[in-house]
């Protein structure tokens, strides 16, 4: 057989399919078995469904882009668990539709940082975060205390979650109809800090 | 992992560094039929393009980083269940997976211990242990009114204070609206040593209901305000302030104490030595009055257990108690 690479050379569209099928390979190794562990599909014990506030509250965290400073992925060194807890591991993020580990740590790792601070901290840290720590250099976002949650879309959000993850809450759903239902009204009239302030509150208590 | 997923990656994985292998002979053979640094025989506008091989540095480096792949995946868990001859992982997340065992447990820690795996972070803390441990458990060992004459034991308490209770409480601990000033030596909950461990240990919620839950009209507000002015012993409007006496007798006191000193154990704050954690102020007391207040001091002791509480604790004090 004559090794022919003039072939591959002057046809773009068959160099374009053998590049796609070369770079396929990692994808097959590295990212579909994960597809199928239980490590990576089933919670960890002890992780909570998001109410519809939080939800809500998660939203607005990507909304705001929180994760292009914050990441949420606590690595398996000491140094990081000294300062944030124990670390994070893959059952903790399956029910984050995108999950929010981040890339980049502007600000401090918030996996774990539900219950560190008080509500009311957040909120002034929020407005204005030199108002409680001089040296930062997050913006403040002020609008989230005056923008209010009307909830149109709370419930249909908490169905897709639910629809995702049939059965997945220890063996029920991730809500009850009557949360469903309630949902709208859970949210409605809250500030968006309320909401935020709510999702960061939760984060990170699934592991000690 | 299951077999089959096992298997998979172990296939997949050797094949596409087996294919790399192969490619690269190919490649490096001289099909053309000219020889090599020759031209091919072409040439535009004088540019010549000679049959010259792969850049030997480059191929080169392609055979060591196969064989690298290699070494690497016998030495290091990378094909699917195989551990790896190092028994190397970076945590216990994927030990005792096959035996049930559950990922980060107490029992999957065990197990590592007993099948000699390298857990790279097991490691990590076993040999700052080794280190901080004994200091640590020594400074818990140390009563607390020993512990806040120990220079060092202060400095370790600084370090974790701010690392910890700063954003609150600010790096020189004087506080701010609504977060406790740790100098002044007023406490809302006691200042003794053992108070302030159990308030960093278990947290505080400071709750003050709007009007204190009584039956006080928006119009008696000005008055009450006047009279806690009148009590933290500032200048005042005699009259008006009689008048929120009277508001204050319908029940404020059972909190804030007839002569207005407060409650530690309630945490309800002195109302006559004039510092404030939300402000003194005629108008930020009404606020305080009409609205209440509510304030959390979060628990610390499953994020920092014990003796690093035990530690801050004497440092705290210090702040107070020179």
């Amino acid at each position: 057989m004559k090794f022919n690479h003039e072939l591959v050379e002057k046809n773009i569209g068959l160099l374009a399919i053998l590049t796609v099928l070369a770079i396929s390979f990692g994808g097959l190794v590295q990212i579909v078995p994960l597809l199928f562990q239980k490590d990576t599909t089933e919670p960890v014990d002890g992780l909570i469904p998001y109410t519809a506030l939080q939800i809500e509250g998660r939203d607005i965290y990507v909304r705001e882009g929180c994760y292009n400073c914050h990441s949420q992925m606590i690595r398996p060194l000491r140094a990081e668990t000294e300062r944030y807890g124990h670390y994070s591991v893959a059952g903790e993020s399956v029910w984050d539709h995108p999950f929010q580990w981040g890339s980049k740590r502007t600000g401090p790792d918030l996996a774990r940082v539900g219950g560190r601070y008080s509500d009311r901290w957040h909120e002034v840290h929020l407005l204005d975060p030199r108002a409680v720590v001089p040296q930062s250099n997050m913006p403040g976002y002020p609008w989230l205390a005056e923008n209010k949650l009307d909830g149109e879309l709370t419930r249909d959000k908490m169905q897709i979650l639910l629809n995702f993850h049939k059965g997945g809450y220890k063996g029920n759903d991730l809500y009850t109809d009557e949360e469903l239902a309630g949902a709208k009204a859970a949210v409605e009239g809250k500030t968006e800090m309320q909401a935020l302030i709510a999702y960061l509150q939760s984060l990170g208590h699934a592991l000690k | 992992m299951s077999t089959f997923w096992s298997i998979w990656i172990t296939v997949i994985t050797l094949f596409v560094i087996a294919a790399c292998f192969f490619l690269l002979r190919a490649v490096s053979k001289n099909y053309t039929g000219v020889e090599e640094g020759k031209s091919m025989g072409h040439s535009f506008d004088g540019i010549e393009e000679l049959n010259n091989p792969l850049p030997k540095w480059w191929s080169y480096m392609f055979y060591i980083s196969i064989v690298f792949a290699l070494i690497y995946l016998a030495l290091y868990p990378g094909l699917g269940n195989y551990k790896g001859l190092l028994g190397w992982t970076s945590s216990n997340q994927s030990i005792g997976r096959e035996n049930g065992i559950k990922a980060d447990s107490e029992a999957a820690i065990a197990l590592a211990k007993v099948e000699g795996r390298w857990v790279q972070y097991d490691q990590e803390v076993m040999r700052a242990d080794e280190k901080y441990g004994p200091i640590f458990k020594a400074y818990a060992d140390t009563p607390l009114d020993e512990l806040v004459n120990n220079e060092e034991a202060l400095k370790v308490g600084g370090r974790l204070f701010l690392h910890n209770c700063s954003q609150c409480h600010g790096s020189d601990a004087r506080g701010g609206k609504g977060f406790p000033n740790l100098t002044d030596g007023d406490w809302l909950y006691g200042g003794e040593l053992a108070t302030i461990k159990t308030t960093i240990m278990n947290g505080r919620h400071g709750m003050m209901p709007p009007k204190g839950g009584l039956p006080i009209e928006d119009s008696e507000i000005e008055g009450l305000a006047e009279y806690v002015v009148k009590l933290s012993g500032r200048d005042h409007d005699e009259a008006l302030a009689a008048q929120g006496q009277g508001s204050f007798m319908k029940g404020c006191f059972a909190c804030h104490g007839m002569d207005g000193t407060g409650n530690k154990m309630m945490g309800a704050p002195d109302l006559t030595n004039n510092m404030w954690l939300y402000g003194g102020s005629r108008g930020v007391i009404q606020e305080t009055i009409k609205n209440g207040r509510s304030g959390v001091m979060p628990a610390w002791k499953n994020v920092l257990g014990e003796e690093k509480v035990h530690v801050i604790t004497a440092y705290v004090y210090s702040l107070s108690n020179q």
